[in-house]
Parts: structure tokens; sequence; C-alpha cells
């Protein structure tokens, strides 16, 4: 075989792959908009469930996965940055720095089956602090963790060594030349990965089933007192996310529209996850041309 | 007898295993032009990051040796870096300007160093950017990125960057070999102007720069000064035989 026909043929099968994925995924995505977009309608999207009449909606579970999103990115983002920054410029090489290191990619990887086993077993039994949005907000924050550690140690060590050079050159300290020249360089990188795990959060199940409970009680949607028992802004409360709930219409749901809610659910999901991703990727282009000055 | 503004004696570093310069002890006058030139890899810039501590940032870098500034020895491990590099800029061979706007690229020194008023700090802004030669190109666009300047504006720009803090001694690392005909004549010019206030260390692979520039050169070989007199000197009438035989261009 000629050095020309094997490259052809190396091409073709290696075209045919990745048409064959995103063939895959294009399907997937079609099939779930498609069964699901005709339920979405501005009643679906604000009413509560019902348990075992037609017509329910995801309300309140919609708004419990937004609420944990933010609960968790406020646990998530000052741990991680702060994290990265000791990792990118204060850790010295070594067996330390290593052994960090390990644990962050463990952890990254962990099953989030187990880290909702964790959950339950130490936040929600040992602390005291029941199925609640903070539980599942402190589980999702175990996963989310090395990720935003990663992505931030990422983006300060893309920062060309030259500028933080400049700013001590200038006799400015250390910590004012990260918190004033690196970060804001490093700032796209940071921001567009932690859009990313914030998709991750919104459609994380697992490890939100033992933490933050698969019960909604009824909200007050009048009622903006966190203090409040029946305010949706209260942390304390059990909280049933969007992805849990799909799961749970799903394996036990006994609505006679069932089907068409989890599907339904799961394209609002989908969706909000795309425009997460669609987001991060344009805020980290509008950074970068706002922080390089293409215009 | 001339005022002393910085001075290395014994100086040596070693980078890991490797012995980069060599007791080198060199006295830098005040107000002067002190060129240091020789071949690649001979030590002279790993001489020249030492002198204002940068070669702190490599760990597996070690300077021992003194260097005074006026009377204090700031290689001593209680010396305050931050506030002595406040005391010695540098300028590198590739321009590298913050990614923020022409003004906050100047005001960001002098404000940490404690210039809040808005007024003063826009004088301090106009007052750099003219000693850098740059007003005039940069005065309509102060709020515009400094990414957008060709490289030689970028590069007076980070010469009007270091002096806004108002240094004692300048260093330069080949300030104008990455420019083109032009921007080095410019660059070579403010050199000569900044001289009247500062002290400048410059470190030049060209040296007919060096001839230009100088008051001093000192010539590095494989880690050691050769000879250190007046630039004439060197040029037309060097003692060592190394030195002759790499102004003619021998070698290197």
């Amino acid at each position: 075989m000629s050095a020309k026909t094997a490259d052809k043929i190396a091409t073709g099968v290696i075209v045919f792959i990745t048409g064959l994925i995103a063939l895959a995924l294009l399907g997937l995505l079609g099939y779930i908009l498609f069964r699901g977009l005709g339920h979405i309608s501005w009643h679906f999207l604000t009413s509560p469930p019902e348990t075992i009449r037609k017509g329910g909606g995801i309300g309140p579970q919609l708004f419990n996965s937004l609420f944990l999103l933010v609960l968790t990115m406020i646990i998530t983002v000052p741990l991680g940055i702060g994290a990265g920054i000791y990792m990118s410029e204060y850790a010295k090489a070594g067996k330390i720095t290593s052994a960090i290191r390990l644990v962050v990619e463990v952890l990254s990887s962990f099953p989030s089956i187990i880290v909702g086993l964790f959950g339950l077993l130490v936040i929600v039994n040992k602390f005291n602090l029941g199925f609640s949005l903070l539980s599942g907000a402190l589980a999702l924050t175990i996963f989310n963790l090395p990720l935003m550690v990663r992505i931030t140690e990422q983006g300060l060590r893309s920062v060309p060594v030259q500028q933080k050079e400049a700013s001590l050159a200038l006799g400015i300290s250390k910590w004012k030349t990260i918190r004033s020249v690196q970060l804001p360089i490093a700032l796209p990188i940071v921001l567009s990965g932690s859009i990313l795990a914030a998709g991750r959060i919104f459609g994380e199940a697992a490890a939100l089933l033992f933490t933050a409970g698969m019960s909604s009680p009824r909200l007050d949607f009048s009622d903006w007192n966190p203090l409040h028992n029946d305010s949706p802004l209260n942390p304390l409360r059990p909280a049933e996310t969007l992805a849990v709930h799909i799961w749970k219409v799903n394996s036990e749901g006994l609505a006679p529209d069932a089907t068409q809610i989890a599907a339904g659910a799961s394209a609002v999901l989908i969706i909000t996850v795309l425009l997460f991703n669609l987001g991060a990727r344009a805020l980290g282009r509008y950074m970068h041309n706002r922080f390089t000055a293409s215009k | 007898m001339i005022d002393i503004a910085l001075s290395a004696k014994q100086l040596n570093v070693h980078y890991g295993e490797k012995h980069a310069v060599h007791d080198v002890s060199l006295d830098f006058a005040e107000k002067e032009v002190t060129a240091l030139i020789g071949p690649s890899g001979c030590g002279k810039s790993t001489f020249l990051r030492s002198l204002n501590r940068m070669n702190d940032l490599i760990p597996s870098c070690r300077v021992t040796g003194d260097i005074w500034l006026k009377d204090q020895n700031i290689n001593g491990s209680d010396t305050d870096v931050v506030a002595l590099r406040k005391n010695i800029g540098m300028v590198w061979q590739r321009p590298n300007p913050f990614h923020k706007s022409i003004y906050e690229n100047i005001a960001f020194g002098p404000r940490y160093h404690g210039v809040k008023n808005k007024k003063q700090l826009d004088e301090i802004v106009e007052q750099s950017l003219r000693k850098a030669a740059i007003w005039e190109e940069t005065k309509d666009r102060l709020h515009k990125s400094a990414l957008a300047l060709s490289g030689g504006q970028q590069q007076r720009l980070c010469i009007a960057r270091t002096i806004a803090v108002k240094p004692d001694v300048i260093l330069m690392d080949e300030p104008a070999s990455a420019l083109d005909p032009i921007s080095t004549s410019k660059i070579e010019e403010l050199i000569s102007e900044l001289k009247q206030d500062y002290s400048i260390v410059i470190v030049t692979h060209n040296m007919h720069q060096a001839a230009r520039v100088s008051d001093k050169t000192a010539f590095f070989l494989n880690g050691h000064v050769v000879e250190y007199d007046k630039t004439e000197t060197i040029f037309t009438n060097p003692t060592n035989q190394r030195t002759n035989d790499y102004i003619t261009g021998r070698f290197g």
C-alpha cells in the first residue's frame, strides 16, 4: 500500500470516528429537546410539582438548582481561588506540594455518589445540618473545589512571567502583584472555568440525593427573609434540584404525565447547561479582548 | 572623586551546579551609563538580574557576595527586597507593559508607593512620559490599552513606568535588541538623556551601542569580568588580548 493510500484511509477513519461522535451527541441532544421542548411553557417553569395529578411544574426545582448554584459558588470560588494562588505562587516544589496536588487530583475524580454518601454521614448527620441546601452546597464544594483550584493555578501559570517581574521591579509587593497584575490577566480563564464548574453543579444529582434531599417543601415566594422556614432563600431547608427531580419523577413518579415532566425538565436542564457553556465562552472572549485591547 | 551609585563586591552566582558568575566586583558610578558586554551565556544578564535581587525568583539560583547601594548591603537576607526594588528599576529585552491602559501602566507604581492625589498622579504620568520621549505619541490615548502601542513605543513606556517610581539606578537588559533600527536609536538617545538623572547599567549584545551610549564598559567572559574601563579605552586601546579579540569580532 502506498503512503498516499494509507494516508487517505487514516484520514477517512478519523473523520468517520469524529463524525460518529458528533452524530451521537447531536442525536442525543436533538432527542431530548424534541421530546421535551413541547412540554415547556411558562406555567411549567413556574408552578410547583403535583404528586398524583396532571399538570405539575418544576418552578421550585428550577429555583433550587439556581440557588444551590449560587450558594456553592459563594463557598467554592474564594476557597478555590485562594488555594489556586497558593499552588501557583507560594507553594515550593517538594513532597508536600506534590501530596497536595495528588489529593486535589484524586478529589476531582471522586465518584459523585461517594461524595453524596460522605455528605450524608458527615455533613447531614455528624454536623447535624440535615437535608438542606447548605449540606448540598458543601457536598458539591467537595468535588468542585479541585476543579476551581486547578483552573486558578493554570490561569495564573499562563500569565507571562515578565508581567510579574515588571511589577516586582517597581518595588511592588508580591501580594499586590498577584492581585493587580497577575489575577486580572488570568481572570478570563478563571471566569470561564468557574462557569463550566457551575454547569457541573447544575447537572449534578447523585451527590445531592442524600444531602440536599429529595423533597421540596411548599415555598412562599413572597417571603424573602432567609431566616423564615418557608422562604425560598432559607439555606437550611431541604431542596430538591432539577436533576434530582428528573431522577425521582422518572423512577417513582405517580403523576399521569410523569414522562412528559421528566422530558420537559431534561430539556430545561440541557438548555441551561448549554447556555452556561456558551456564556462562558462569550465572556471569556469578551474579557480576553478587553484585556489584550483588541479594540 | 566620582560618587558610586551601586557596587558589587565578590559577587558569585550559582544556578544549581552551574557557576554562572565568578567573583565579580564592579563599581557603578553615579549618573553614568555602564555597559556590560560579552558573548551569549557569559553571565552578564545573570549578573544584572542579581543587582535588584530578581534572581530571588529562581529557586535554584544562589547569589553570594555583597551589593552596596549607597551604604546598605542589599544582598543580605534581612534586606527588604520590595523596598529595594523601588530604588533599582529594570527594563527588559522584550517590552512588557502591563495589560492595562497607558495611564495605569505609569500610575500603578507611584500609587502603590503612596501617591493618591489624582492631580499629582496626572503630573507624574505626564512627566514620566515626557522624560521617556513618548508623551506626544500617547497624550491623546492615555486611557487606551498599552498593548496597542508599537514595540518601540512599548519599550519607551516601560522606561517611563520605571522612572515614575524615581529609582536611583536603572538596570537595562538588552533594551533595544528586540526593536527596529529607528526605535533603537530613539532608545539610545533616551538613555543619553536619562543619565542626567539616573545611574544606568545596560547589558548589550551590540558593541556599537555600547560604544555610543556608555561611559564605562565591562567585558564579561565565562562568568568573569575580563576588563573594566572607560568605554573609549575598552574600544580603542584594551589592555587584555581577549577583550581586543572580542571587540574586533574574532569571536562571540
